[in-house]
């Protein structure tokens, strides 16, 4: 009987799509490694020294001030009850400051502020259906709204879940995130509002090649002080913002993270299963071989449909 | 071959599809109480689940639920399994009848839903991103699923088009139109058939490579590299089991015989295809070393075991037993299992699997979005249930006669034929 033949070809060209796609996955493995460290360093970053940090939340207030959100007042951001309570950035609240250790374990409480990272190779570009979100070369990572149609997949795939979304609005909902104030920091090489507002230098707003130099040096200079590691130098394919801690960072609501951009999985399969468009064009080739010789055995001509 | 396709006869609104029109006219208020009022009202998503289930269950696994329509036509059309012919209209209006309703879902997810046709736009392309593939090769396949449809709206109204009054005088033209589309159709047929095969590999194996740009997110349990080839065979595996299913269902709504010969037949074919997927699972998970993770128990845990061993080994050993393939309670219960273990899966893959780092509670669906899907369904099985009884797409069983109808006296039982 003829059907194990066909059954054979049938799988034969669902295993081919199988095989494209796990071709891809292998030959270029390494293509987006190797690029890791090399872009951005002369784009804009911020090193966040958490030993310096006091909780005052000026930056939170600054942050409010900048930006296009709900207005608060600046007495509301004196409360200092809600430092403990590991809030997260949301859809009126780019930037937190977070207490994440008492005295009795660390000899002073200790303080960070969290917000979008700016990462060098972002998930949230990569996942954007329509190019809304952008890397900018001088940084920031910026959103347009007109051109999102709000599907929340750049929430998924952020890996510091950053993010938030206006869900109360009916008709105009925003994806809300930091975008390092890019109007002035990109334009007038101004610091961001959070930066401007810090009164203790636990913010530090430059250029990311010097940041890092910067940090390693106070690194160096102070031993017992940091844990020897700059967060995001190499975090998620490294990022524009990076944090000195005398702390473990998981301590510090910074996600363990490896050196691999998010997006690198997904791009090296995309990017493979559509080279040239041969894998396509290979299996309606293949299809279109089978369904001929097929018709050449029933003797029939043309489509019954 | 008297595979000649009919409309089915009978009354369109009986007991049951009352019924399941008042899900359905629940659904559609709470749709346009989200349209209009916002996410916030009727969802329980938050920034840490962005996602729910309109997605995991309205988009995800109606792709997954509607790749009938591209199995079967590779099996008739490609690989010429021409007995089989039958079952190619009713799998093509599910195909067509879940990507629509796909689509629907989608808009009510969509925070900005009036820019969905965004992506159309040269300036907006994003090649990078998967969703972008999907949402491209959806659209397409959409196209192309209207287009293998319109011989069955033109079989139906050539030499049959009599308007009267005002509009009498096109009726010449609209016949000029159907012979004319009639005969380019038949001919470059094959070119849509094709290319809806490849459409579907596409963005059936791209729906599993969503998920991997959260890899610090995703459970051991499902996170694979190889996750578009496992959703492709999955979708291969699951296309067999739904034309059962629903074909089943259908014809004991309309009190048809069921097609039990060709069923049995797909039945067999399905014995491979979730063969393939049950082994390729199973290696995946023991080349990862993820075996682990299925004894550390927890929801995680439970849904994966619910999942392989109800919805994936379970229904495989069933359609592998010749005997249970010619019962139709035997053949059902193995197609629904194969359907349900499959809709686990994207459930467990997009939500179930997702971990956010900062999470509060876990998010579950509120009733509203679970309201809102099954009035999706509701109105899906009401818009395939019309169909089938205006245009011929349900072909009477070998030996039943050339036309399909219900008894004069019968009223067709109706249970919902769902997708």
């Amino acid at each position: 009987m003829s059907m194990d033949r066909r059954d054979f070809l049938k799988f034969a060209a669902a295993g081919s799509t199988a095989l494209a796609i796990g071709g891809s996955l292998t030959a270029e493995a390494d293509a987006s490694a190797t690029a890791l460290d090399s872009p951005r360093n002369d784009a804009f970053g911020v090193l966040m020294d958490t030993t310096f940090c006091v909780g005052c939340r000026k930056c939170e207030w600054g942050c409010n001030q900048a930006n296009e959100v709900p207005k608060v007042d600046k007495a509301v951001f004196e409360d200092k009850s809600i430092l403990t309570s590991h809030r997260r950035p949301d859809a009126v609240a780019y930037t937190v400051v977070n207490q994440v250790t008492a005295p009795p374990e660390t000899e002073q409480p200790v303080f960070v502020k969290i917000q979008c990272m700016h990462c060098n190779r972002p998930a949230c570009v990569s996942a954007c259906i329509v190019g809304a979100l952008r890397k900018q070369p001088e940084g920031p990572v910026t959103y347009d709204a007109w051109k999102c149609i709000g599907c929340r997949y750049c929430m998924v795939a952020c890996p510091f879940q950053i993010p938030g979304y206006e869900y109360t609005r009916a008709l105009q909902p925003r994806v809300m995130k930091c975008g390092f104030c890019a109007e002035r920091t990109m334009k007038e090489g101004r610091k961001p509002g959070c930066v401007e507002n810090c009164p203790n230098e636990a913010l530090t707003f430059g250029r990311r090649g010097e940041l890092r130099e910067l940090a390693h040096q106070k690194i160096a200079a102070a031993p017992s002080r940091y844990l020897n590691h700059v967060y995001g130098e190499y975090e998620a394919g490294g990022t524009s913002w990076m944090y000195l801690a005398g702390i473990d960072f998981v301590r510090a609501d910074l996600p363990t993270l490896g050196s691999h951009a998010m997006p690198s999985l997904t791009e090296k399969i995309q990017h493979g299963v559509f080279k040239n468009f041969v894998p396509p064009l290979a299996l309606y080739g293949l299809l279109g071989l089978v369904m001929a010789s097929q018709r050449k055995d029933d003797g029939e001509g043309g489509n019954d449909e | 071959m008297s595979d000649h396709a009919s409309p089915v006869r009978g009354a369109y609104l009986t007991r049951g599809s009352a019924a399941v029109l008042a899900v359905a006219a629940v659904g559609i208020l709470i749709y346009l109480t989200r349209m209009f009022l916002g996410l916030e009202k009727v969802t329980n998503l938050d920034n840490q689940w962005p996602w729910g289930i309109w997605i995991a269950v309205d988009v995800a696994t109606g792709v997954a639920l509607a790749a009938g329509g591209f199995t079967s036509a590779a099996l008739v059309y490609i690989f010429g399994h021409r007995r089989y012919h039958p079952l190619i209209r009713p799998a093509l209006l599910t195909a067509m009848l879940g990507y629509t309703f796909v689509v629907i879902g989608l808009l009510a997810d969509l925070g900005r839903w009036y820019n969905v046709w965004h992506p159309m736009l040269p300036s907006m392309w994003q090649g990078n991103s998967v969703l972008f593939e999907v949402g491209i090769c959806v659209m397409i396949y959409l196209c192309v699923l209207y287009i293998e449809f319109v011989p069955i709206v033109v079989e139906r109204f050539k030499g049959r088009v009599a308007l009267r009054g005002a509009s009498q005088g096109l009726n010449r033209t609209i016949e000029k139109l159907l012979h004319a589309a009639d005969a380019t159709l038949s001919r470059f047929m094959f070119i849509f058939i094709i290319a809806g095969v490849v459409l579907s590999c596409l963005h059936q194996s791209s729906l599993g490579t969503l998920m991997l740009i959260a890899p610090t997110k995703m459970s051991p349990l499902w996170y694979t590299p190889v996750m578009p080839a496992l959703f492709l065979l999955s979708a291969i595996a699951v296309g067999f089991p739904m034309i059962i299913f629903e074909s089943l269902l259908a014809s004991r709504s309309f009190r048809l015989p069921p097609e039990m010969n060709l069923l049995a037949g797909l039945g067999r074919i399905v014995t491979f295809t979730l063969g393939i997927y049950a082994v390729a699972k199973i290696v995946d998970l023991t080349v990862r070393e993820a075996w682990p993770w299925a004894f550390a128990g927890g929801t995680q845990a439970v849904m994966f075991w619910i999942e392989m061993l109800g919805g994936v080994l379970l229904p495989l050993v069933l359609f592998a037993l010749p005997r249970v393939r010619r019962d139709p309670r035997g053949l059902f219960a193995a197609a629904t299992l194969t359907v349900l273990g499959v809709a686990l899966n994207r459930i467990n893959v997009f939500l179930v699997a997702y971990r956010p780092p900062f999470a509060g509670p876990t998010y579950f669906p509120s009733v509203f979005e679970i309201l809102l899907t099954a009035g999706l369904i509701a109105t899906l099985v009401l818009v395939y249930r019309a169909i089938v009884m205006i245009f011929p797409v349900i072909a009477a069983p070998h030996g039943a006669g050339a036309s399909v109808h219900v008894g004069e006296s019968g009223r067709p039982h109706s249970q919902a034929q769902a997708r």
